[in-house]
């Protein structure tokens, strides 16, 4: 049944667009449906033929289905860009929703629910009335996802035309399938609406589980997933429902069967009879097991719900961990969430198998699932206290392999197992320190330091040893640096000789005169101090008994682990991440493609691993300073040595969040249970960092500081952060004071900018944020009509660059120009080319960067082509990105 | 918990849209390019190749097919198992209308593509993927016809797989009960995982609307009918079923009862997770004898019933990836060196039951190697074979009686057939 449609992307050499139109009037009906072919197969490789509009619409009465599909694809396309001309379409559009022919009449409601183009919506009403109650469920079932589609443009011409009332009808209609839609429509609706709209009663509920029974696969998946929202009132009405839905669990399709088991684990939580939950856990588990046979998209997507299934219920698959085992073919991301589930279902009973299988993993290829390997036997160890020596012998074969990137990977976590298991494995540090040399990376290095200064005492070369490490501390990464010092600091203490004093000299010189790292100097002068004041006070601090550390790294917190249960089936259970961290829901009317500001932010969050192996990993030694000091006294002292306080800037602390919400940078899954906003802004000529911390951690957090990474701009605090103790559920906004240092950062101009927070209860957070350039442009930046053009003339073109703002949009000129005015882009002229507006505008930047700027805009419509002229082009994609932020 | 995807993309192997369609307006054709800088960015980090990814505020789900990938983008947080399987049934419509689904075929029918793409999904809500039935009612140019279509009842029905009306001189059933062995053995030799996945694969060619029965040697069924067991029933593990099978009336008295659409699909699944002695057992010894020399020798033994064989027998040994100049014997079969598979495959058109063959072989290395050699990648050997007339689980069709109005006769043909799936043996 091969077509050959591809004849129709080859272009007529010149004068393509006239040619068209030409075809499209002619008087022959093939000629003309030919032609429509010619016009979708230009407009599918992104040429702009909106130029045809009226020709192709006038091909839209026609009795020829295709050719009527293929204008109304045509129309859902340039609508938009042609809205006054749209109103063309309406006549034929109502007639058709009236054709005798259901297949027409569902197509032309619809087509009309796709165009937003305010126009068409008033006379969509009509039609999509008549069609909600139409006696074909085709066209029925196409009516109601319209309802949604309307709703989505315009809530109230749905409320008032009461199409809710009818939507809520058709749960009852007698066609499954019109059910099903229904259904969609108004769990979409209620989503975005917080009137009750779609509330499920006894009565609704039992008529949805009858049309189970009997719609497609795709409206069993929407049936499930808005029923899963559904609380039962006791346990017998949640043993009832249960009962309807397990059949499901048996249906080929996937979907069906995750949705189903959300809806019966979400049900279980009613049900007190053990029997019956022993009895239910009995019967998903088989199911859960056969959708590791499905397509390997949907074996991860199901292994990332297992994940969750399993801290919530490790019984269910408590005695099938084998079909968790790799197989050679599985893709990489599917052998990753297998090893992840099987460190969960390992126990003392099947650990020696599961050990066989970490160590076959071991020696594959892929160096990242080698190391998660390596990384899980490390795992298992401080889990399973009684395996914990197995698993030790096998990391010391593994070591003996010698292949480097394992070794590393080996140590890194039997320095965890040490921690776990104090005073009883040391016996293997020899073998350890045989690999010293091999070391090349800065966790691995960072963990054998902790190990040998943590057991100084027990290894009689630790001086030697350490000293190796000395002489390249200042080339060191930060981590290594750290470890060093604190080592360092312990070997003193352990064995007070002239060795070690010496050592410790160098080390603290080092650590103080001669780095620009605040944490590892603020460290040093700490231990400085305690060990000239009182040298026993410092053997209590940095001797402590360390407190135990468990395998809970990937445990989640009860309340997000039901939250993403309630998700099972979703992208939110994929993610592991509650809907609200990366729903980006933008409202359609206005398009926003590229609403970099709004949702950059969360992605910090995001690109990280799912699995949070590293974050979980103590820091050694960091560990053992906080347990010794007084949380409050370190500020002080910072402030003391490092002189800090007549740099404290007066922040206005209280004042109250203006403009939009900001954006959020750090989501608080992510922190948990920190969430910090924030956004660069500009006031009265100063440069600030607007932030708002909120606290939905259980504790209260104080000790707040902030770093910025070197950027393009220089841009650094003025001063530090003036937040005071968080309680938790609290929140509270800060303006922080920004300066532009010298202190750049080298390679191309880039707009990221990197922060640091930290606080003394959590780990620090590392988040990106934005630069938009226009926080510089300066309030004088206003440029007189003469100088522009002059300037204008005098840089060569070479310094000119265009680009188009796809998504940029002007709707009324002059509300544009105050905006852009109030973002520091002075109007200067406009002139008026064809229906096209020319704006010219000027902007200055502290360094005296000069930006010539002229704007090509057609009013209303999309797409806007900007054009600058600047003696610094590498600032070229700067300044379009801040352009395309302000005109969205 | 309302999810719809925005759009659905269909992109090139280097990522330029071959065609898109938008569903709610909320994305643009930028998305595409988003993605796939998303993708190859992360390159060689194994967690980027999840079939889920994020960037600045989209979730990306694709799946990749010849050199075609299909792609939606959402804001939402919709289904992502029923999308991710969405994608995999429009892969199979459009298979069913162009035979294969690749770049040139998706533009050879760029028209239909639209069409078919305006009809299972709408405003990002998956619809209706019965190709059967799409085609009754979109059809490409040859079939093309000038009276206009109407929607069949199927679409909307109860029974959306099948259209009334089918007409069939002889009426027909084809029952395959096809089994495949998924085996893990460890080096140890010991066996760390095996099940048998079956499937009962139906073609139907039966006028009307067939009601259809299809009795099991199912010892669940068997023993609540308190029937005396005579010869051998079986547990299932996990069943999965067609649609069209009636689940409700199976959770209740487990009779399979069904209306079965027109013409070939999978009647029903399952899984069987008791051990099973692996029927054919492959035991390699290497040996290195100089530098530049090493040989293998592997013993091939089939371990069921005498009065079956196994047919197409084909044996994957990896080899090292710089071995050289083979040299290999055989007591039954072929063996041919694979070198862009880096194995050695050997091939046994035909091997009984209770049999043992062998194989010795003979390479060569470089005689340098070099200093810091980094792990060759360990594959497993991996076997292909098929045992007509034999199943592992045992599984019989006890009957499949077909009732349809018009009252013709019809009997099922069914065959057995037992294959090896996953069938790995890790060397030592």
């Amino acid at each position: 049944m091969s077509g050959h449609d591809s004849k129709y992307f080859s272009t007529t050499k010149k004068g393509e667009i006239p040619e068209l139109k030409e075809e499209l009037n002619s008087q022959y009906k093939d000629k003309r449906k030919d032609a429509v072919k010619k016009v979708i197969a230009a407009m599918t490789v992104g040429k702009d033929v909106s130029s045809l509009f009226t020709d192709v619409v006038n091909c839209m009465q026609t009795e020829n289905l295709e050719l009527k599909k293929l204008v109304y694809l045509y129309l859902i396309n340039y609508a938009k860009s042609q809205p006054d001309l749209a109103i063309l379409a309406v006549n034929t559009f109502v007639k058709d929703s009236q054709d005798p022919n259901p297949l027409i009449r569902a197509l032309a409601v619809r087509t009309m629910g796709c165009i937003r183009v305010d126009k068409i919506t008033e006379y969509l009403c009509d039609p999509l009335e008549r069609c909600l109650k139409d006696d074909d469920p085709y066209v029925r079932k196409t009516a109601s996802i319209c309802v949604a589609k309307l709703y989505d443009i315009n809530a109230e011409l749905v409320e008032d035309r009461g199409f809710l009332d009818t939507l809520k009808d058709l749960i009852s209609d007698n066609n499954p399938m019109v059910v099903a839609n229904a259904v969609a429509a108004l769990a979409e609706i209620q989503e975005n609406s917080k009137m009750p709209i779609f509330e499920i009663t006894n009565n609704t509920l039992s008529k949805l589980l009858a049309a189970l029974n009997e719609c497609t696969e795709w409206g069993q998946v929407f049936i499930l997933d808005a029923l899963s929202k559904y609380k039962a009132e006791d346990a017998r009405e949640a043993e009832n429902i249960v009962e309807r839905v397990t059949p499901r669990l048996q249906h080929a399709n996937c979907a069906v069967v995750l949705s189903a088991v959300k809806m019966i684990l979400q049900q279980m939580e009613l049900i007190t009879s053990t029997d019956m939950i022993r009895n239910l856990c009995k019967k998903m588990a088989p199911p859960l097991v056969t959708l590791l046979s499905a397509e390997s998209e949907i074996q991860y997507v199901a292994l990332r719900n297992i994940n969750l299934i399993v801290q919530k219920r490790p019984t269910i698959l408590a005695h099938e961990i084998k079909v968790f085992f790799c197989k050679y073919n599985d893709p990489i991301y599917v052998k990753m969430e297998k090893l992840e589930i099987m460190i969960k279902l390992a126990s003392d009973r099947n650990i020696d198998q599961v050990l066989l299988e970490f160590k076959e993993y071991a020696t594959e290829v892929d160096v990242d699932f080698v190391r998660k390997a390596v990384r899980a036997i490390g795992r298992c160890a401080i889990k399973l206290e009684r395996a914990a020596e197995r698993c030790i012998s096998v990391l010391l074969e593994l070591i003996k392999i010698k292949v480097n990137y394992v070794v590393q990977e080996a140590i890194i976590v039997i320095k965890d197992i040490f921690r776990r298991y104090p005073n009883t494995y040391e016996s293997i540090i020899a073998t350890l320190c045989e690999s010293l040399d091999t070391l090349d990376e800065p966790e691995a290095k960072a963990s054998m330091i902790w190990i040998i200064g943590e057991y100084a005492e027990r290894i009689d070369n630790a001086d030697e040893l350490l000293e190796s490490f000395l002489e390249s501390f200042p080339e060191e990464p930060a981590l290594v640096q750290l470890q060093l010092l604190t080592a360092t600091v312990k070997l003193f203490l352990k064995k007070p000789t002239e060795g070690p004093q010496q050592m410790i000299q160098v080390v603290l010189n080092n650590a103080t005169v001669e780095t620009d790292n605040p944490d590892l100097r603020d460290r040093a002068y700490i231990y400085w101090r305690l060990l000239s004041t009182d040298p026993e006070a410092a053997k209590d601090v940095v001797l402590a008994e360390k407190p135990v550390i468990s395998d809970d790294c990937d445990q989640l917190d009860s309340s997000l682990l039901n939250d993403l249960l309630a998700n099972i089936a979703t992208i939110s259970s994929v993610y592991h991440k509650r809907p609200d961290a990366f729903v980006s829901r933008v409202k359609a009317s206005v398009p926003k493609p590229d609403s970099d500001d709004i949702t950059e932010g969360s992605e910090a969050g995001y690109s990280e691993s799912p699995s949070h192996v590293t974050e979980a990993t103590p820091v050694p030694g960091s560990s053992s300073l906080s347990s010794g000091t007084q949380p409050a006294l370190v500020p002080d002292l910072l402030g003391d040595l490092i002189g800090l306080d007549n740099a404290i800037v007066p922040v206005d602390q209280t004042s109250p969040p203006s403009g939009p919400p900001l954006p959020v940078l750090l989501p608080s899954s992510s922190g948990q249970g920190l969430q910090i906003s924030a956004q660069l802004t500009r006031r009265d000529g100063q440069i600030f960092y607007n932030i708002l911390f909120e606290n939905n951690s259980d504790n209260s957090l104080d000790g707040f500081m902030i770093q910025f990474n070197k950027n393009t701009f220089g841009i650094a605090a003025a001063g530090p952060l003036q937040v005071s103790q968080l309680q938790p559920g609290s929140s509270t906004t800060t303006l922080l004071l920004m300066v532009i240092s010298q202190n750049l950062s080298a390679g191309p101009p880039s707009s990221v900018l990197q922060v640091a927070v930290k606080n003394n209860q959590q780990p620090v957070w590392y988040f990106q944020d934005k630069i938009p350039l226009h926080v510089f442009f300066l309030e004088d930046g206003r440029m007189e009509r003469g100088v522009f053009l002059e300037t204008w003339k005098s840089l060569p073109d070479a310094n000119e660059i265009t680009k188009d703002l796809p998504s940029a949009i002007v709707r009324n000129l002059d509300a544009t120009i105050d905006h852009l005015a109030s973002s520091n882009i002075f109007f200067i002229a406009k002139r008026k080319n064809a229906n096209k507006d020319l704006l010219y505008l000027s902007a200055k930047t502290p360094k005296n960067t000069i930006f010539l700027v002229e704007l090509t805009v057609l009013v209303g419509t999309p797409g806007i082509r900007c054009a600058i002229k600047t003696p610094s082009p590498e600032m070229a994609l700067l300044f379009f990105e801040t352009m395309e932020t302000l005109l969205n | 918990m309302a999810g719809a995807v925005s759009a659905i993309f269909l992109l090139d192997i280097k990522g330029r849209i071959l065609i898109w369609r938008d569903y709610r307006g909320d994305v643009s054709s930028v998305q595409a390019e988003r993605f796939f800088t998303k993708f190859i960015e992360k390159e060689g980090d194994p967690d980027s190749q999840n079939p889920v990814l994020y960037d600045n505020g989209v979730s990306y789900m694709f799946i990749q097919h010849s050199n075609v990938f299909l792609m939606t983008a959402t804001r939402q947080n919709c289904n992502a198992s029923s999308i991710l399987l969405f994608l995999h049934r429009i892969v199979d419509v459009f298979k069913h209308y162009f035979q294969e689904l690749e770049e040139e075929s998706l533009r050879d029918n760029f028209v239909v593509v639209y069409e078919l793409l305006d009809e299972v999904m709408d405003f990002g809500y998956p619809q209706y993927t019965e190709a059967k039935i799409l085609s009754e009612f979109i059809k490409t140019d040859a079939y093309r016809m000038e009276v206009a279509q109407r929607p069949p009842m199927a679409v909307t029905n109860a029974v959306s797989w099948r259209s009334e009306g089918v007409r069939y001189k002889k009426n027909e059933v084809f029952l395959d009960v096809v089994e495949s062995v998924n085996i893990l053995v460890n080096s140890n030799g010991q066996i760390i995982r095996s099940d048998v996945v079956g499937a009962l694969k139906m073609r139907t060619y039966l006028s009307g609307m067939p009601e259809c029965k299809l009795g099991l040697n199912d010892k669940v069924l068997l023993e609540a009918q308190g029937r005396a067991t005579k010869g051998k029933s079986i547990d299932l593990d996990d069943i999965k079923f067609h649609q069209c099978v009636r689940l409700a009336r199976f959770e209740n008295d487990r009779t399979i009862s069904f209306i079965p659409p027109d013409g070939s699909f999978d009647l029903m699944t399952y899984r069987l997770s008791t051990q099973v002695k692996p029927l054919i057992w492959v035991e390699a010894q290497i040996e290195r004898h100089s530098r530049s020399r090493i040989e293998i020798m592997v013993k091939a033994r089939s371990q069921f019933k005498e009065r079956s064989t196994a047919t197409n027998v084909e044996i994957e040994l990896p080899v090292l990836s710089d071995a050289t100049n083979p040299n290999v014997r055989t007591s039954m079969g072929s063996a041919a060196y694979v070198p862009e598979n880096d194995a050695l495959v050997w091939k046994i058109k035909s091997f009984p039951g209770g049999k043992e063959y062998m194989l010795r072989a003979e390479f060569s290395l470089p005689s340098i190697t070099a200093e810091e050699a980094t792990p060759e990648k360990k594959a497993p050997i991996r076997v292909k074979f098929e045992i007509p007339y034999f199943t592992v689980s045992g599984i019989q069709v006890r009957y499949l009686k077909i009732i349809e109005k018009s009252g013709y006769q019809s009997l099922p043909w069914v065959r057995y057939i037992t294959t090896a799936g996953e069938y790995e043996l890790r060397l030592i």
